[in-house]
């Protein structure tokens, strides 16, 4: 094996040198994701208190909360590979944008399904068109129009730089759900969890939606690096490293 | 939650569907993803090792 300090950013930069790195890592970061939710589930389900004002309805924070952060989350990281394949024109960062967006779209379902179990007892409906609500659906139209459109080029470097353009664009609509608690009277509550104010929530329930956020963001990431080999094998397959891959080919 | 068996773990205070069908709904998107990413990586391999390949090295920037 290479001494760690002879691979350079740039040298990681090429699928072919990545594609091993994402080979070793998503075990790591799968178990890390197993575990997690293991103590997250744990911690939400059996350890923290039922709540005083929405009994064990709550609970479905632990999984809606970071659900809800993920969707939002991996948008922005998607925005930004985007941003960079588009400058500098590097097919690893197109491809892991493209390797994140059925991701965020799953988080960003999740999410509004979770929300509109916890609606019908807490505010006795399943659906309602308030801002937060619309502008995640919006947030999962823009997953889905961006894989749609990278589906609908077949040259995919063509569909790297289109794709990039739609989820540029549509980046402003996360600061617009974050923020839409507070710049519109919302049927959605605020925050539940602040950097500014004192929590409002026993440590417990903080705790487990902490862990289960965790969770979120381990999987998202073995899931991306798992995806993003099925990509990087689909995009170079005709190329000499791959087929150096495949045992018994030559 | 003071836990009294699993009769009332189950039930969630009444809130049970509301509750299980969120944590169920979850673990199947889960579940579904990451069967069709592994069945896409093993088709994505069995295709590339059975077309013929060119003599290139991927160059980084196209």
């Amino acid at each position: 094996m290479r001494p760690m300090s002879s691979i350079t950013w740039f040298k990681l930069a090429s699928p072919a040198s990545f594609f091993p790195l994402a080979r070793r890592l998503v075990p790591w970061f799968g178990a890390a994701a197993a575990v997690l939710a293991a103590a997250g589930l744990w911690l939400g389900l059996l350890v923290a208190p039922t709540d005083a004002q929405q009994g064990d309805a709550y609970r479905i924070i632990f999984i809606h909360v970071p659900a809800a952060w993920m969707s939002m989350f991996i948008y922005i990281v998607m925005a930004f590979w985007c941003a960079v394949s588009l400058t500098f024109n590097t097919r690893l960062a197109a491809m892991l944008a493209q390797a994140l967006a059925p991701t965020g779209a799953m988080f960003t379902f999740v999410a509004l399904v979770t929300g509109a179990m916890w609606g019908k007892p807490a505010w006795g409906t399943y659906w309602a068109w308030d801002a937060r609500m619309t502008s995640e659906l919006i947030l999962l139209f823009l997953y889905f129009g961006y894989m749609a459109l990278r589906n609908a080029i077949d040259d995919p470097r063509r569909a790297d730089r289109a794709s990039a353009v739609l989820a540029l664009v549509g980046v402003i609509n996360v600061p617009i759900i974050y923020f839409s608690v507070k710049w519109w009277n919302t049927l959605h509550q605020g925050a539940s969890v602040s950097l500014t104010a004192a929590p409002t929530m026993a440590v417990t329930m903080l705790a487990g939606m902490l862990v289960m956020a965790f969770a979120a963001w381990s999987y998202a990431i073995a899931i991306t690096l798992l995806r993003v080999q099925a990509i990087i094998v689909e995009r170079e397959k005709n190329t000499r490293w791959i087929g150096d891959l495949a045992p018994g080919t030559r | 939650m003071k836990s009294s068996g699993l009769p009332e773990f189950l039930a969630m205070g009444g809130y049970g569907f509301y509750v299980w069908t969120s944590y169920v709904i979850a673990a199947i998107a889960v579940a579904v993803e990451i069967v069709a990413v592994r069945v896409r990586l093993r088709a994505a391999m069995k295709s590339a090792s059975g077309s013929d390949h060119a003599l290139t090295l991927p160059d980084d920037t196209q």
